[in-house]
């Protein structure tokens, strides 16, 4: 376990390493020249330059890199262009907002998820199966804010039923900030909760059809206590990988929730970034993003392999 | 591997087209396929031939009649200037289904190349390649794309090659794992020992037996692209004014929903819903098909 665990994270330093290199090449070589990408292509040269000098992009990359990375890893990601301010708090503030949103839909779609596969598993071939499987794969595939649409729609506009806006007044408990957080959470429950479905279907239906189910059967449990206690627990497995594996998925439609519901979240932020090109806002906050990711499947890893007793008491993958 | 016979190449080909034959006749009885399929097939025609047939022109003002709920007159309304809804609606598949395939052909192009090299020589550019990309998929496409975009600057053309490249890793890994099954077939390394180049083993021997996993896969990006598409356009950086997209039409429009002008987002949305839908069900049934 130890081993598995000391790769990983191995594995989650170079990737990060590598995702760094990513974000400084789209962020400082693609544009060409930063200054004029930021002031546009009419303006003074003289201006051009004094930017590249202000923010030291006309000096050599690798020095910038280092300095950028070295800052980075202090905690430091830069001064914002637009604001005269350093990124970092506005990056840790908008990051907490998206993380509570992306948890209330977690907490949503993984039993809803769940619930699906296993019910979509127990009837498989039958129209309970299909609906929940099409469905479900149908509903992963409309963008987030076509359905957040057709939601502001039914629930916002016409049986105004809930706030059109994300933001809670300030003072607001828990309760009321979930009821602001409930609309723009389900764009992003329908995007995931097909996956998560259907990874829990296959992994029920191999469980279903294995022989410790039979054995279990044969020794006298009652089918629901079978599934239960053996099947669910085993076809969970890999559910714990997809999760991970589809935050990417929640980290992106952030961007297009956060701006039709006005949510100052990291998705927001990333957005207005772009808007004002905001180099060092934007990069700091898409590697923000890279790297909650990567954490969150170093997670579901060592999660996954703690769980899994094979893995758990030695004997490798 | 000894004297790999060369005669049992050719007529597994034969079980081969047999089998694709065969596949194919599942497929088209598949009724996800066939509503996918009629959907899309939809929505091309009203892409080239949507101006010739809309009742009214989709890029005209008119401002005494901006706003106005759907009528007889204007079946899905008109818009801020007065413009015909129903009429944009139709004409505004053009762009979505010009940029979405082509972003999706340069990925499937270059995903399979990569892909191909990947699988095929394996070794450390293999390994080193299979970590940038790992990096890479870290970063949601939307994410990306936007990064990329802000250098380069919006236009349809970068959009094209923005998604194009973003996509382009996720298929490389695909290819990458069917060819590192197909490899271990003889008839590579029959191929081997006749001395067949690296590129000829690649593309003539291998590519045409991974061809199916490919094109399911590029369905399904077809799908994601669109996806991406729509997105940008959303937020402003995909299809540019005066463009009728849907995407597009629906981030000049969604402000007005809290007025009760419905009509000025819901159609584009419930376009680009179906539009979506049907490339996934039609990749779905690929897929079905695929493995049955």
């Amino acid at each position: 376990m130890l081993k598995v665990a000391l790769r990983r994270f191995l594995l989650f330093v170079l990737t990060l390493w590598l995702l760094s290199i990513i974000v400084f090449l789209a962020s400082h070589v693609l544009p060409g020249n930063v200054g004029r990408a930021m002031l546009g292509p009419f303006a003074d040269p003289r201006a051009v330059d004094q930017l590249n000098h202000e923010l030291g992009t006309d000096r050599p990359l690798l020095a910038q890199y280092a300095d950028w990375l070295g800052g980075f890893v202090q905690g430091d990601m830069g001064d914002s262009f637009a604001m005269r301010q350093p990124v970092a708090p506005f990056v840790w503030n908008a990051l907490g907002n998206s993380l509570r949103l992306a948890l209330l839909a977690l907490v949503l779609v993984v039993p809803l998820g769940i619930l699906g596969g296993v019910l979509a598993a127990l009837f498989v071939g039958r129209p309970l199966d299909r609906v929940i499987t099409v469905g479900g794969l149908s509903a992963a595939v409309v963008p987030e804010f076509i359905s957040g649409i057709v939601l502001i729609l039914i629930f916002g506009v016409w049986l105004k039923w809930l706030p059109l806006s994300a933001a809670a007044p300030a003072d607001a408990g828990l309760l009321v900030q979930i009821k602001y957080l409930l609309l723009p959470s389900i764009p992003l429950v329908l995007v995931l909760f097909g996956y998560i479905a259907r990874m829990t279907r296959a992994g029920m239906i191999e469980a279903l059809d294995s022989d410790y189910m039979r054995t279990a059967m044969l020794k006298g449990l009652k089918r629901s206590t079978a599934i239960r206690r053996h099947a669910l627990r085993n076809a969970l497995l890999p559910t714990i990988s997809v999760v991970a594996t589809q935050t990417v998925y929640l980290l992106g439609g952030l961007v297009a929730i956060e701006v039709l519901f006005h949510y100052r979240g990291i998705g927001s932020l990333i957005y207005t970034a772009a808007q004002k090109k905001d180099f060092p806002m934007l990069q700091a906050a898409v590697l923000v993003v890279g790297a909650v990711f990567i954490l969150a499947s170093l997670a579901a890893d060592l999660i996954y392999a703690w769980l899994n007793p094979r893995i758990r008491l030695g004997g490798g993958e | 591997m000894s004297d790999a016979p060369l005669p049992l190449v050719a007529s597994d080909g034969g079980a081969a087209a047999r089998e694709r034959r065969e596949r194919l006749r599942v497929l088209l009885r598949s009724p996800t396929f066939l509503v996918g399929a009629a959907i899309i097939l939809f929505w091309v025609f009203c892409a080239l031939f949507g101006e010739a047939v809309v009742p009214l022109d989709p890029y005209a003002d008119d401002m005494m009649n901006y706003l106005m709920p759907p009528s007889a007159e204007h079946w899905f309304g008109t818009d801020q200037l007065g413009r015909d809804v129903f009429s944009r609606v139709i004409v505004g598949s053009r762009d979505i289904l010009t940029v979405a395939p082509l972003a999706t052909l340069i990925s499937t192009l270059a995903g399979a190349a990569l892909g191909l090299v990947m699988g095929y020589y394996r070794g450390w550019a293999d390994e080193i390649l299979s970590r940038v990309i790992d990096a890479m998929l870290a970063l949601p496409t939307i994410v990306i794309a936007l990064l990329a975009l802000v250098a380069l600057g919006t236009s349809t053309i970068t959009v094209v090659l923005v998604i194009g490249f973003t996509f382009a890793p996720i298929i490389a890994k695909t290819v990458r794992a069917a060819v590192l099954a197909e490899r271990e077939v003889e008839y590579v390394a029959a191929a081997e020992l006749r001395r067949e180049s690296g590129l000829y083993v690649m593309f003539i021997e291998i590519l045409p037996n991974v061809a199916a996993p490919i094109l399911v896969e590029a369905t399904i990006r077809l799908g994601y692209a669109i996806f991406a598409v729509a997105t940008l356009s959303f937020i402003g950086f995909g299809i540019q004014p005066p463009s009728p997209d849907w995407g597009l039409s629906i981030s000049t429009n969604y402000g007005l929903l809290t007025g009760g002008y419905w009509w000025t987002v819901l159609f584009d949305s419930l376009a680009i819903a179906s539009l979506v839908v049907a490339v996934n069900l039609v990749a779905d049934a690929m897929q079905a098909a695929l493995h049955d």
